[in-house]
């Protein structure tokens, strides 16, 4: 087995136990055992197709495993606040501080207090001269950083991201990378999905490495890049194509 | 050409001098197919939302039949309505045949169909674009219906506005539940008929005028919400 901490420990914060996901009679994840520890960043890589967007919304609970289970470590095995930011960022029709302070609503902040935490998340991301700006007429960029700043407001303990800088220009994907390092300062748990290599030397703390719907290899980043364990990886930190 | 020309300097006369009876006419149509409009949205709004955002048996079903219902013939409506609150029909005893209220009953059968069957439609859209973002918010389904509705607000003011266009315009079921009497439940379009078939064509056409103002209101309405909606949220 190459997974770094297959069995969980005090510092686990979440496991995946022989998680499997068929859709359509067609499997699409086989057998994942993966186990997160409370702290750091890890970033999910694997070539296209692999399963990695599907392992992120297994991981935050917008689907159900056809097989296996996810168990939450820690407060009695509730999830803990989660949030996750995609690909392309979902806004609602309204203004940008809109889209926060809804969020927050719904998370069940009281009324009087959702708008100056959300503006308090917009300043942080540098987003508040577009504040009473319609969300969806914001550049890609700008959407990006108003989708990380609404999950910000959401204070998470965990954070998905799925490719969230894989349709942006070099500008905008510095912004999302010092965001993510905010977060991580901030003590909340990265789980980051991403194609590009160096995006994940600069950022993970531990790899978990996906093919065809299996994860190959779970592994300290440092040891991934330079030592990976599995041919698989070996080719894929070379760049060359896997399947 | 004379005489048509004379009806109408005298509509315009009418419409001008805000004759009684015209004005009276007017109300009572604002007044019915408002109501009706009013209370078939806040039936069909959220009706139309939930279908499109639960999954259960017959969904489809209901989805063809909100649609089908969508070209429901006026004096069917009329008829089944008719039917309903007649002395003999099960709701017989309310005694509201031939008042306002039968009227209002008539139109809210025609337009909640519309309403419900657009609103489905585009909720849907709306939904199939953010399942997962309020999925991930952990939003409730009952909690995504108002989200939904205020997120198809532009769509839905237009789908209103059919619903009213439809409702003042018809004339086969406040025909038959109404009876078009005078002063009580004679509304634009059943007095439209009667003048017309009387020969009185000056309050004919009077009537027919402002009816197809009403009616071009309504679409510029909807051009301009449509086109707000596409300037403000992209």
């Amino acid at each position: 087995m190459n997974d770094m901490n297959t069995a969980p420990t005090s510092a686990t914060m979440l496991a995946m136990e022989g998680v499997a996901f068929t859709h359509r009679g067609h499997a699409l994840l086989k057998d994942v055992s993966l186990s997160l520890s409370r702290h750091g960043n890890t970033i999910v890589m694997g070539p296209n197709g692999a399963g990695k967007s599907l392992l992120m919304r297994l991981l935050h609970g917008l689907l159900s495993p056809t097989h296996g289970r996810l168990r939450w470590h820690g407060q009695s095995g509730r999830p803990p606040r989660q949030a996750m930011v995609f690909q392309r960022p979902v806004m609602l029709r309204r203004s940008a501080i809109a889209n926060v302070t809804y969020a927050l609503a719904v998370q069940g902040t009281r009324w009087r207090d959702r708008r100056p935490q959300a503006w308090d998340a917009l300043e942080r991301f540098g987003l508040t001269e577009i504040a009473h700006r319609p969300a969806r007429v914001l550049s890609g960029g700008e959407q990006q950083r108003l989708a990380l700043a609404r999950a910000w407001a959401l204070r998470p303990e965990i954070l998905f991201l799925d490719e969230p800088t894989s349709a942006l220009d070099p500008a905008a994907i510095k912004a999302v990378e010092d965001a993510v390092i905010d977060f991580h300062h901030q003590g909340t748990r990265i789980v980051m999905n991403t194609h590009d290599l160096h995006q994940a030397r600069r950022l993970a703390d531990d790899i978990v490495f996906l093919c065809q719907g299996r994860v190959i290899e779970h592994n300290q980043a440092d040891s991934f890049f330079t030592t990976p364990r599995t041919r698989e990886a070996a080719a894929f930190v070379r760049g060359e194509l896997v399947w | 050409m004379l005489s048509e020309d004379n009806a109408f300097t005298t509509a315009l006369q009418l419409i001008i001098g805000l004759d009684e009876t015209l004005v009276g006419i007017v109300a009572l149509s604002m007044q019915v197919s408002l109501t009706a409009v009013l209370i078939a949205a806040m039936l069909g709004l959220p009706l139309g939302a939930a279908v499109a955002l639960w999954r259960f048996p017959g969904r489809g079903l209901v989805i063809i039949i909100l649609n089908a219902f969508m070209g429901l013939p006026p004096v069917v409506a009329g008829l089944v309505v008719y039917l309903m609150l007649s002395r003999a029909g099960p709701l017989g005893e309310l005694g509201l045949l031939f008042t306002p209220s039968a009227m209002v009953i008539a139109q809210i059968l025609l337009i909640l169909p519309i309403i419900a069957a657009l609103t489905r439609q585009h909720t849907e859209e709306r939904w199939d674009e953010y399942r997962e973002q309020l999925t991930s918010f952990r939003v409730s389904r009952v909690r995504a219906i108002p989200t939904l509705l205020w997120d198809a607000r532009f769509s839905l003011m237009t789908v209103i506005l059919a619903g009213f266009g439809r409702a003042s315009a018809e004339v086969g079921a406040v025909m038959i539940v109404g009876g078009n009497i005078d002063g009580v439940t004679r509304v634009m379009t059943t007095a439209i008929v009667l003048e017309t078939n009387k020969g009185n064509l000056p309050l004919a056409l009077g009537l027919g005028m402002i009816l197809l103002l009403l009616v071009a209101l309504i679409n510029a309405g909807a051009f301009l919400i449509g086109e707000e909606a596409r300037r403000r949220l992209g």
